[in-house]
């Protein structure tokens, strides 16, 4: 007799909800809704609809609003105009200066935003699935971390022999490192057991986390070390086009990956063992999302630096809307994360202005407390996490 | 259940004019998935009663330092329902997850439909056996009905050629015998154990595989939904699949199963029909307690019982 398998028995047990156990006895005769329709709630079966359409009008919004507000200010009707102008739709240039704030300034960063946020909510409703377990988060298993390793070494130690893009290549090296080496060292006969997984996750963590201190005390000068804080706090602040070509072959390759693999991570929340009986092999599964979670996560670190709760709160809210169904999370939670890094970007430029705050301390200001109400909710109403 | 094998899908025979164009779409489908994945994997052929769907030879397997299983060797025919039964530590489940490829074997071989476990790629063998695990978890919040349709994943890239494999028909099929459809639309995690076992089983019985390996399927049931699933069982296996089902019920191994595997130690102590496998003496060797075996005052059923006081 193994007992491997009673140790994923139930937390604990949970009272049922609604009818009660008035469904007992009597059912065998009763055919599913009748004529093959599916019972399923009403609710669940519109909601991704209606979200990808307000999502989409969202993001048509907002993109010409933070085209036009900040500290120089440009109408809304004006960045309409522009943009119709340059994709040959009429509408007519604008004035030297606003025209290149429009496309020097403004727009590299909605693009950057828009990448980073889909990049950051996919690689989480990603990791959140290879996990199963709706707390995972691409930081968890250190990857951000460790990508952050990488540039602020370069940062540093001054290093630039790649130019323009030292700091994403370094970045993106050393979170590719960082997943192998976690996921190697929490590997045994074949198998990742998770709960090693996320354990190895946080002492690599701990081991990125002193070693950007050291690299701080080590820092050549008090302007790099001013440079490595700000990266710190996660900040789009420095968006330029090349910056946005440094991001866009890692986004776009794992945004375009990532929902072939939704039906898998659908049987996945059967544990393992169901999932492979089912016929999906695993460990191969694995392998290829976590190299998709490090190439999004990576490519969004490198340059904005450690941005959190995007990942973790958009697909818990999108779950909690329309279902735990991977094959509307998944492009779902890329839409939805564009959006929400858009707007959260659009109010740490506007609201103190002429200053700034930092992208990351508002998002996880924003996003923790709300992370810690969203936690006992769900947990009070499911009666724990399996 | 009428989910013989030879109803299942089969690309390549003769079809109906209507289905032609579902058929080549499917196809195209599948030339598509082929370059990402690997081909659609190839259902099995019909099989006929006495085929053998898997069989365990000689097989030893360790746990850590512990031989768990000792040269065990058995097999599951179609046609017919085995009972693997044993105090507990015996091996029972650790039998059933070497026959159903969860855990490697340390000697001797698992063969499925006649090949060596580890020569099928998990897609081919989700298609020829389905598994129900001791216990259910589920990660997410899905309801039942998709649970109970996450048993139609393996068929996802075979065409449907007839009707009655469709999945709506064959998860509706399920949630009825296991009587789950009034729940359907309820969250999994908001059900009592013995739903929740009942709608596992329901995703088993909707992945119409002509092997089914049940671990403990009555553990947490009431006494009406014990009998009804192994009525289910009797019933798949009599429309031409194999079913192995480890139980503790010796009563409901002597009423359901055609043959028994008692297994004391890692090592099979007795093998075959009931009738021949229950008598008192071994039974009361192997659970090291005294037990009774009579027949029923008015059917002549097998009857076990403990010896108790007196």
């Amino acid at each position: 007799m193994t007992v491997l398998d009673k140790a994923v028995e139930p937390a604990e047990p949970v009272e049922p909800e609604r009818s009660g156990g008035a469904v007992e006895g009597g059912a065998a005769g009763r055919r599913a809704g009748g004529g093959g329709s599916r019972p399923v709630a009403p609710g669940r079966r519109r909601a991704p609809f209606l979200l990808t359409t307000g999502l989409v009008v969202a993001l048509f919004v907002l993109v010409p609003v933070a085209g036009g507000l900040g500290a120089y200010p440009i109408p809304t009707g004006d960045v309409i105009s522009s943009v119709a102008h340059r994709i040959g739709l009429g509408g007519a240039e604008l004035a030297r200066v606003p025209e290149s704030v429009l496309w020097n300034v403004r727009f590299p960063r909605i693009v950057l935003a828009l990448l980073i946020g889909a990049s950051l909510g996919c690689a989480g409703a990603l990791m959140q699935g290879i996990f199963g377990n709706p707390l995972a988060e691409p930081s968890v298993i250190g990857v951000s971390l460790g990508a952050a390793v990488g540039a602020v070494a370069t940062i540093a130690f001054g290093i630039t022999f790649l130019g323009n893009w030292t700091v994403s290549v370094f970045a993106f090296v050393a979170g590719l490192i960082t997943v192998f080496v976690v996921y190697a060292m929490s590997r045994s006969g074949g198998r990742t057991e998770v709960v090693t997984l996320i354990l190895t996750g946080i002492a690599v963590n701990a081991f990125a986390g002193a070693t950007i201190g050291l690299f701080i005390f080590l820092a050549e000068d008090t302007a790099a070390v001013n440079q490595i804080t700000f990266w710190q706090l996660g900040s789009l602040a420095q968006s330029t086009w090349p910056k946005v070509l440094a991001v866009l072959p890692c986004a776009v390759v794992g945004l375009a990956v990532s929902p072939f693999y939704a039906r898998k991570l659908d049987l996945l929340a059967l544990g393992e063992r169901p999932a492979r009986h089912l016929g999906v092999d695993v460990e191969r599964l694995r392998v290829v999302l976590i190299l998709v979670v490090a190439l999004l996560t990576a490519a969004a670190v490198s340059v904005s630096g450690v941005i959190g709760f995007v990942g973790l709160v958009v697909p818990h809210l999108l779950r909690m809307a329309a279902g735990p169904g991977h094959r509307f999370l998944i492009p779902g939670s890329a839409l939805a994360g564009a959006v929400v890094l858009l707007a959260a970007d659009l109010a740490a430029r506007t609201i103190v202005q002429p200053a700034e705050l930092p992208l990351g301390v508002l998002t996880a200001l924003i996003g923790s407390p709300f992370f810690f109400w969203l936690l006992r909710r769900t947990r009070r109403k499911q009666g724990g996490w399996a | 259940m009428s989910s013989t094998p030879g109803t299942k899908s089969k690309p390549g025979t003769k079809s109906k004019p209507g289905t032609k164009s579902k058929l080549s779409t499917g196809s195209l489908r599948g030339l598509l998935r082929g370059r990402l994945g690997s081909g659609a994997p190839t259902p099995p052929p019909p099989a006929t009663a006495g085929d053998v769907l898997v069989e365990a030879a000689d097989i030893t397997v360790r746990l850590g330092s512990r031989e768990v299983l000792r040269g065990v060797s058995v097999a599951a025919r179609a046609g017919e329902v085995l009972a693997l039964v044993g105090p507990n530590g015996a091996g029972k489940s650790t039998l059933l997850g070497a026959l159903a490829a969860d855990l490697p074997v340390d000697g001797g071989v698992v063969r499925v439909h006649g090949r060596p476990v580890e020569e099928w790629s998990a897609p081919e063998l989700a298609l020829r056996r389905a598994v129900l695990p001791q216990s259910a978890a589920l990660s997410f919040p899905f309801t039942v009905e998709e649970v109970v349709r996450m048993g139609r994943a393996p068929w996802a890239r075979q065409p449907e050629v007839y009707e009655e494999d469709s999945d709506d028909t064959a998860v509706a099929e399920a949630m009825a015998v296991t009587e789950v459809t009034g729940f359907a639309a309820r969250p999994f995690a908001a059900l009592s154990g013995g739903e929740r076992a009942r709608v596992a089983l329901a995703r088993v019985l909707a992945q119409r595989a002509p092997l089914l390996m049940l671990d403990e399927p009555t553990a947490a049931l009431d006494l009406r939904h014990q009998e009804l699933v192994l009525r289910v069982c009797r019933a798949r296996a009599r429309a031409g699949d194999a079913v192995v089902v480890v139980l503790h019920d010796l009563g409901l191994a002597a009423a359901y199963a055609d043959r028994v595997a008692v297994l004391r130690n890692g090592r099979i102590a007795a093998d075959g029909p009931p009738a021949g496998v229950f008598e008192e003496g071994l039974l009361s060797d192997v659970y090291r307690q005294p037990v009774e075996v009579f027949p029923h005052p008015r059917t002549g059923d097998v009857l076990i019982t403990p010896k108790r006081g007196s």
